[in-house]
């Protein structure tokens, strides 16, 4: 499944799950596509304040370096530490084994959130 | 059809291990006592034998790099059309009149009246860069072209300092080398990106917009990456000046235009030159090149120190300088790199460096001639010295210009730029320079022409390329994922995995 | 018909033809005639006789280092030079080819610089090593760059201590004046050492990085345990700069004093001084720091077949993928430079390495015993353990002493401040496994000739 019915995203390719007042963070399927094969992932301390809309972390493939942003407020309360030895698991399991890090929220503007549907209309835009 | 050795060569450590030293080298006979290390040395800081460095004859050695030599393509073995590397043959005169011992054999510390030569060779090589660009004075210290922007991104500072002018702000063109921003970040600044208009140039629009009292410079590559000339160039240099501020102008592409256009009269403050492209030092495998800078009037009291400056007959080395940048490096210069470019520019004369960029750039463009069709431009707008295809046509068939590039090793060309520009998705960007026989131009032609129907008919031929080289298609994922970035004896290749042929 | 471009009259009117035009200026056509230019007044063309002849007159007019007794250092040393390493460097496959970034047509580039690689880690006690950069001097404003990345940007000082080589201090300042990075410099205590405590107490809890030069510019061995703690202790990394690699034949490299980075001048392994470049700059840290590592470097992996392969990785890092971000700005580097120590490390081996700087320590130990005895000099510090340079001080100021015995033919060493400096003013005398007991005793008559 390219896009679950379940998440939000946004403009910048990064899906939410939320559960209870922690947000799991991960990049999409169409992002990881576009990146190519992910050799490593530079993932923010916990216990880091973020901004939504600031920068998380980057992820690089062998000729690209693409920064990921945070789509709520909040604090980090988790790194996925599986990705220092297994990066690929970003391009394997980008919804699940690949997620990157869990926010507590503090706040978030919804506005700048989609639904499953709003962003599958985006990615056939953008790739035009 | 590429040679190598018969035998795989391995690592230096893993010849002979564990058969006990061979003699490696006689050392002279000083007629000096020996002295026991451990009387001298603390305790501490004394290391034990070094056992897992090499410890092998000089034939075994000799034979080592003699076999890796033979897995190395170069400019000597046939067409290296690394657009904007400019990869031009390199003179055999130049390594003998680099080689004299006058040169090679001199301490940077000798006093100068024992240095006189090299002192006034350095002269020489300042004035006739500053012929060739039409700008009154030049800095020799850059190691290479990144290095010459930093200098020159520094003195552009400097000046701006020194009339009490902070700005913040370098104009890069999208069409930039990545280095251009990575020099300015050093220098201290912020870089914002320019786009390219229509035709690959800056737009002059866009460029009035951006162009505030809070930008310093803007870096221009001429011609550009893309390989063309920034043919409103004046205006640009008259507006940037207008509102305070410098033109940093790259001269990776020099090659285009040497010998019939000055960089000065173009309104560059900053310019610099790569040696190791236009004036023919070899590149060494990477390495070592030289990026003089010359400068316009407002920039010559922050050149680097030291510099030699000419005192009646004789010349020395100016340390101290009020308003100098400082110095960028050890020393004064790549000197014996100096030595090989002046050569090459005394070898050429006026006329020869007419002739050089007249063929470079005629080059070129019976190439884009001949490719056109096949492969797509996505700038079409007059070609100098190189031309920027892109993949496009061919990613129809699932080929990129990656697999082009591989293929084209096994026709014995080496391939086109591609990491850049970035602004050309899937680039191909070909610069021949003028050193080639034409014939050598046309059979690289064929070559892409015959890749350009296997895309088409035979894609896999593509994607299973190189299989004539020494190594097939290298896993550059697995060298990122899984570092392994020396040799260590108790990670050795396991013994009876194979190695390379 | 220049015998360096590739095409005749004929050709060149033949692709004209196939091209649509008349004339090359059509060629040029994008250049606007206001900056065209007719003649350089760079002269004709010259043949090889008349190039031999031009350069071989500048080459006379200098005086061969290795023609008269020479004991300058400072930062560039006189070692041997066996004939294997320039016939490599000759091979057109090496110094014809360019980076390799298409690694199935690079092995040999490829595979030489991993040999280096692996040699700087054994050699200064780190993990991991780049393909090189552009000399001492750059090497240590690298790793003062890198210091500050790797603490995040948030400590704006570098404490350095004044043995290290002036022009690499004064390189640093260029560098660090643009960043806005402070830099400290900690004069050296009365033993030619500098304090650990010292070097503490100039970092505060603001420092990225502590840096000593050892050997130092003025030859002493600084406590490099010590100083690698006391870098720790205030949260610094601690690097070390070597401007002689020879040293590192028998003194152990900063990393396994604790180090973080060391860093510097290979010239000693083979090249030739040259007048100053090109040398040779080498770069080693932690594998924990490698992504903050500046410069190319090579990797091991496997082609498509399983087989062995060398390629560059860790490219995110450089200029031409993360731009304005990148670790550094470097992109040519001293490739060819690195093959030369290659071949000469490779050449001498272990054992050889140690037996060069086993003589040159030799050399400079007979000087040591010696110079005590001639009226009017001595030796600055000693009691101080130094490697193969040391500073002597004169009956008159350094600048002096060596403009006086260099008349009288002997280059006796460089002035020990002429860069100044908070120490004696004196000469640094340098020794080599090329210096033989005749020279030293023609330098120490000529110094017993000083009044």
């Amino acid at each position: 499944m390219a896009v679950p019915e379940d998440l939000s995203y946004t403009r910048s390719h990064e899906w939410v799950r939320r559960e209870g007042d922690v947000a799991m963070v991960g990049i999409t399927h169409y992002a990881q596509e576009q990146l190519g094969e992910v050799v490593y992932v530079e993932l923010p301390e916990v216990g880091q304040q973020v901004e939504q809309g600031s920068e998380l972390g980057t992820l690089e493939s062998v000729k690209a370096v693409s920064e990921f942003y945070a789509p709520v407020t909040g604090e980090v309360v988790g790194i996925n530490e599986d990705l220092a030895d297994e990066p690929d698991l970003v391009n394997q399991d980008p919804y699940g084994g690949g997620w990157l890090v869990k926010i507590r929220v503090d706040g978030v503007d919804e506005s700048a959130l989609m639904d499953a549907a709003a962003y599958e209309a985006f990615i056939a835009a953008e790739s035009h | 059809m590429r040679r190598r050795a018969l035998r795989d060569e391995p690592l230096i450590f893993e010849r002979n291990p564990g058969r006990g030293p061979r003699g490696g080298y006689l050392l002279p006979e000083s007629g000096i006592a020996p002295v026991a290390p451990e009387e001298a040395l603390p305790a501490d800081q004394l290391r034990e034998a070094l056992p897992e460095m090499p410890a092998l004859g000089e034939l075994e050695v000799v034979q080592h790099f003699h076999r890796l030599s033979q897995m190395n393509f170069a400019v000597d073995e046939g067409l290296y059309p690394l657009g904007s590397c400019t990869m031009k043959y390199n003179p055999r005169i130049c390594e003998v009149t680099s080689r004299l011992p006058g040169f090679v054999d001199l301490h940077p510390l000798q006093p100068e009246w024992q240095v006189q030569g090299a002192l006034r060779l350095m002269w020489e090589m300042e004035r006739a860069l500053a012929q060739i660009t039409g700008m009154p004075a030049v800095t020799l210290q850059p190691a290479a072209g990144a290095h010459g922007e930093l200098t020159g991104m520094l003195m552009i500072r400097a000046a701006l300092e020194a009339r009490g002018d902070a700005r913040e702000v370098v104009l890069v063109p999208d069409s930039a080398h990545g280095t251009n921003p990575a020099s300015a970040t050093f220098a201290g600044y912020r870089s914002v990106e320019i786009a390219s208009g229509p035709d690959g140039t800056v737009d002059l629009a866009e460029l009035d917009r951006l162009m505030d009292e809070r930008v310093a410079a803007i870096m221009l590559t001429v011609p550009n990456t893309l390989g063309v000339f920034e043919h409103r160039i004046v205006e640009i240099a008259e507006l940037v000046h207008s509102r305070g501020g410098f033109i940093y102008m790259d001269g990776a592409n020099l090659n285009a235009f040497a010998g019939r256009a000055l960089p000065g009269a173009m309104g560059a403050d900053a310019l610099h030159i790569n040696l190791h492209k236009t004036f023919s030092t070899p590149h060494g495998g990477g390495g070592p090149g030289a990026g003089p800078v010359a400068v316009s009037e407002a920039l010559v009291p922050h050149l680097p120190v030291p510099r030699v400056v000419r005192e009646g007959d004789g010349f020395r080395m100016l340390w101290e300088d009020g308003r100098s940048i400082g110095p960028m490096r050890g020393f004064y210069a790549n000197f014996l790199i100096l030595v090989r470019a002046l050569t090459f520019i005394r070898g050429m004369g006026d006329e020869g460096l007419r002739e050089m960029s007249e063929v470079a750039v005629l080059y070129a463009n019976l190439v884009r001639q001949r490719l056109a069709g096949a492969y797509h431009l996505e700038y079409d707008a007059p070609t100098m010295h190189e031309v920027v295809f892109d993949d496009s046509l061919q990613q129809e068939h699932g080929v990129s210009n990656v697999d082009i590039a591989k293929r084209l090793l096994d026709l014995g060309f080496h391939p086109p730029t591609m990491s850049f520009p970035l602004i050309v998705h899937g680039a191909l960007m070909i610069e021949p320079t003028e050193s080639p026989a034409p014939e050598e131009v046309e059979a690289f032609c064929e070559a892409m022409l015959r890749i350009a129907r296997e895309a088409e008919t035979d894609p896999e031929v593509l994607k299973a390329a190189p299989r004539e080289t020494p190594v097939g298609r290298v896993d550059e994922v697995q060298a990122a994922r899984n570092l392994v970035l020396r040799w260590r004896a108790e990670e050795a290749w396991p013994a009876g995995v194979p190695t390379r042929s | 018909m220049h015998p360096w471009i590739g095409a005749g009259p004929e050709d060149r009117d033949r692709i004209l033809a196939e091209l649509g035009l008349s004339s090359a200026d059509e060629l040029f056509a994008t250049i606007p005639d206001a900056v065209k230019v007719d003649s350089l007044g760079l002269g004709g063309a010259r043949d090889e006789a008349a190039l031999l002849r031009e350069f071989g007159d500048l080459a006379a007019a200098n005086t061969p280092v290795s023609s008269v007794p020479s004991f300058l250092g400072a930062g560039t040393y006189h070692h041997v030079q066996p004939a294997v390493v320039d016939a490599v460097l000759q091979r057109a496959e090496f110094y014809t080819s360019y980076t390799p970034y298409q690694p199935e047509i690079s092995q040999g580039t490829l595979q030489a610089i991993f040999e280096f690689q692996t040699m700087v880690c054994q050699l200064t006690g780190l993990e991991v090593a780049n393909a090189s950069l552009y000399d001492g001097a750059t090497s240590l404003v690298e790793a003062a760059l890198m210091a500050h990345r790797v603490l995040r940007g948030k400590r704006n000082r570098v404490v350095v201590a004044e043995t290290v080589h002036p022009m690499y201090r004064r390189v640093l300042h260029t560098y660090a004046g643009a960043l806005g990075i402070e830099v400290v410099e900690v004069a050296p205590g009365d033993d030619g050492r500098t304090s650990p405590e010292a070097l503490a107490a100039a970092a505060g809890d603001e420092a990225c990085a502590v840096i000593v030069q050892s050997p130092s510019f003025v030859g002493t061995l600084e406590d490099l345990g010590a100083v690698a703690e006391a870098a720790h202790g205030v949260g610094a990394l601690a690097v070390q700069v070597v401007a002689e690699a020879v040293s590192l034949g028998l003194l152990r490299g900063g990393g396994d004093h604790g180090f973080d980075i060391v860093c510097g001048e290979a010239q000693s392994f083979g090249l030739a001084p040259g007048f100053g470049g090109p040398h040779l700059g080498f770069f080693a840290c932690r594998s924990a720091h490698v992504r903050q590592m500046p410069g190319r470097v090579v990797g091991q992996t496997v082609d498509s077949e399983g087989r062995r392969a060398f390629c560059l990785t860790l490219s995110t890092r450089e200029q031409h993928i993360r731009r304005a971000k990148a670790t550094s700005n470097i992109c040519t580097n001293h490739g060819l430079m690195a093959l030369a120590a290659t071949v000469w490390l490779e050449l001498l081996g272990g054992e050889g390495l140690r037996r060069v700087a086993a003589a040159s320590l030799a050399a400079a130990r007979s000087f040591a015993s010696r110079v005590a005895e001639l009226p009017g000099w001595r030796l600055a510090w000693p009691e101080t353990a130094a490697f193969n340079e040391l500073l002597v001080v004169g009956p008159r100021p350094g600048a002096e002493l060596a403009g006086e015995l260099a008349r009288d033919g002997v280059l006796a060493g460089v002035p020990s401040r002429l860069w100044g400096g908070s120490w004696p003013d004196g000469l640094l005398v340098a020794f080599t496994e090329r210096t033989t007991g005749a020279q030293v005793d023609a330098l120490l008559d000529a110094m017993g000739r000083i009044r």
